[in-house]
């Protein structure tokens, strides 16, 4: 049985009602009879599931739909077609600071997070100083929410969604939060729970980080789903390539033609590094004293290919 | 059956209600000097305005006048205050709603509690008014606590509806403003109702807070208890508000989240 199961969900916006164009305008077009309600997409029949340990990268432009997917994951929004099952815990990171209380104080507002996720007053006693000690916040705990910095309201934001040892853990866009320090810290404290068997689900704009902590990728494109597979290597490559010519994949095979360009694309930039590298030593050397310049490349010889120092190499 | 399950799903999310009333309460006193002493001050304030205005017009004829005023205003006030706050508590808390799945009906009731509480606050004051005002009392003075669970009912389900409608009819708040001061004025607050004929005295108990301010005034000033009909009109009164609430609640409340 899978731990979350989407199957061909839909989620749609309905924009242009009373709401939008207000009481005068809505009865002047009943009237006229041009009254229409406009739907919006957001999602358009997305299927995947993920099983126990899965960690999940959703990738796609701005606007493809991500989070409002998390949302109905969530169980946030209603989808109207398609069903949502998700079987256990959910801690969702869905904006950092968002359900936080800037008039109460660290703790209360860890207590009052703690809550929302659903846990009991006796799990956030036990938890309470691990969460807080994660978040490196000893000295603040008494302090209101909104006097702390920026950095540090995510910070204990990503305390507390890790620390509460949820089944599920959906993170939107938060893993690079806090200074490089603690980012450091908690994406290990990531690699950590995600091997502890955890399902977790990640959003990120940064592939690096997809291609290193996820084992599955959905990508999205304006609500629709372009693909859901395990190869995130050759899919993360593809989407790079899509990021950088802006042409959808219409099947496996355009796929591999993208991945394929990337990985040229990315070797010819590694050469063109190498060689503007290679000329910027030269002219340094150059300019420098000739017996210094000599001496500091047979030392870069000597450790970066010692072989050549030796008199049979030109030889050869 | 589902009754049984609304129980047991509102178990599962005691300790987050309990931290919704201390919120609330917090924000309520927040930054005031005299702090919680407001909810026995401004009643007594009102009333005290109130007493020095009206008693030459109306006081005159009526016995324990200010018991009169007050057994109105701490009632009317009440719901003035539960169901203003429960029409904006959802949208006051859209931050969380929009991004934490919780049920959304439990920020209705932390407030309710709050503006309960505060209620019982003034009515501790209003029975020491009371005793002041030599008023008898008796066994039936504990029959007060059925217009209390029935007003608390009421607040509930009104607040319910205003909620649901406040959010995709943001212009609730200034209609309900002026309904409220309409209904205070029908509420029999400050007047009373003798001089009308019998007709349209039977008209003000289609006034479900009227209702309630009477039973407070008979029991009280009257020292009688009501008829079992007048019992069960104010309890079909509550049932009749809280169940529309709970019905469009149930029925919209997926979709507010598109509108917040």
């Amino acid at each position: 049985m899978s731990v979350i199961d989407c199957q061909n969900v839909s989620i749609r916006y309905i924009t242009g009602d009373l709401k939008a164009i207000g009481l005068k305008e809505y009865i002047v077009r009943k009237m006229t009879g041009t009254y229409h309600v406009q739907e919006f997409y957001a999602d358009k029949d997305i299927t995947f599931q993920l099983e126990k340990g899965d960690m999940l990268g959703i990738i796609g432009s701005n606007g493809a739909g991500k989070s409002t997917l998390l949302k109905a994951i969530t169980g946030i929004l209603l989808p109207v077609e398609g069903t949502v099952k998700v079987d256990g815990k959910v801690a969702a990171l869905l904006e950092l600071s968002s359900g936080f209380d800037g008039d109460m104080t660290v703790r209360e507002n860890a207590y009052l997070r703690g809550a929302m996720l659903g846990y009991t007053k006796a799990f956030m006693d036990a938890k309470y100083d691990e969460i807080i000690q994660f978040a490196e916040l000893e000295e603040f705990q008494d302090y209101l929410f909104k006097q702390l910095s920026s950095g540090m309201k995510s910070r204990l934001a990503f305390s507390i969604a890790c620390l509460v040892n949820p089944d599920i853990l959906i993170l939107d866009e938060v893993l690079s939060v806090g200074d490089g320090a603690f980012r450091k810290k908690s994406g290990d404290k990531m690699k950590e729970i995600l091997s502890g068997g955890i399902t977790g689900i990640l959003v990120s704009h940064s592939l690096d980080q997809i291609r290193e902590l996820c084992n599955k990728i959905l990508w999205i494109d304006h609500g629709k789903q372009i693909a859901f597979t395990d190869e995130t290597e050759l899919y993360c490559d593809a989407y790079d390539e899509f990021l950088f010519s802006k042409k959808l994949p219409e099947s496996r095979e355009d796929i591999e033609k993208l991945a394929m360009r990337y990985n040229k694309r990315m070797q010819e930039k590694r050469e063109e590094k190498q060689r503007t590298e290679a000329q910027k030593l030269q002219k340094i050397l150059e300019k420098g004293e000739k017996g210094s310049a000599v001496e500091a490349a047979i030392n870069i010889l000597r450790k970066n290919c010692p072989e050549a120092l030796n008199e049979d190499y030109f030889a050869h | 059956m589902k009754f049984n399950t609304l129980i047991q799903n509102f178990s599962k999310h005691s300790f987050l209600f309990q931290q919704l009333v201390k919120r609330d309460f917090e924000h309520k006193y927040k930054r005031t000097s005299l702090g919680m002493l407001w909810s026995v001050l401004s009643p007594l304030l009102t009333l005290l305005v109130m007493r020095i205005v009206f008693t030459d017009f109306f006081g005159r004829n009526t016995p324990h006048y200010t018991i009169y005023l007050f057994s109105g205003n701490i009632v009317f006030s009440y719901f003035r205050e539960a169901t203003n706050n429960g029409m904006t508590s959802l949208m006051n808390n859209a931050n969380v709603i929009e991004k934490i799945n919780v049920p959304k009906y439990l920020f209705l009731l932390s407030r309710n509690v709050q503006a309960f509480f505060n209620f019982l606050l003034t009515v501790l004051v209003y029975f020491l008014f009371c005793i002041i005002d030599h008023i008898d009392f008796g066994w039936h003075m504990l029959s007060l606590v059925y217009p209390v669970l029935c007003l608390l009912l009421l607040n509930i389900g009104v607040g319910l509806i205003l909620s649901a409608v406040y959010i995709f009819f943001r212009d609730m708040t200034y209609l309900y403003g002026v309904f409220l001061t309409l209904l205070n004025y029908m509420s029999a607050i400050f007047y009373t109702l003798d001089n009308f004929s019998e007709k349209v005295q039977r008209l003000f108990l289609l006034n479900p807070v009227y209702v309630i301010i009477k039973y407070f005034r008979m029991v009280v000033i009257d020292g009688h208890l009501p008829s079992t009909e007048y019992h069960l009109l104010m309890l079909g009164y509550s049932c009749f508000f809280v169940l529309i609430g709970m019905f469009m609640y149930k029925k919209y409340n997926h979709q507010f989240v598109y509108y917040l």
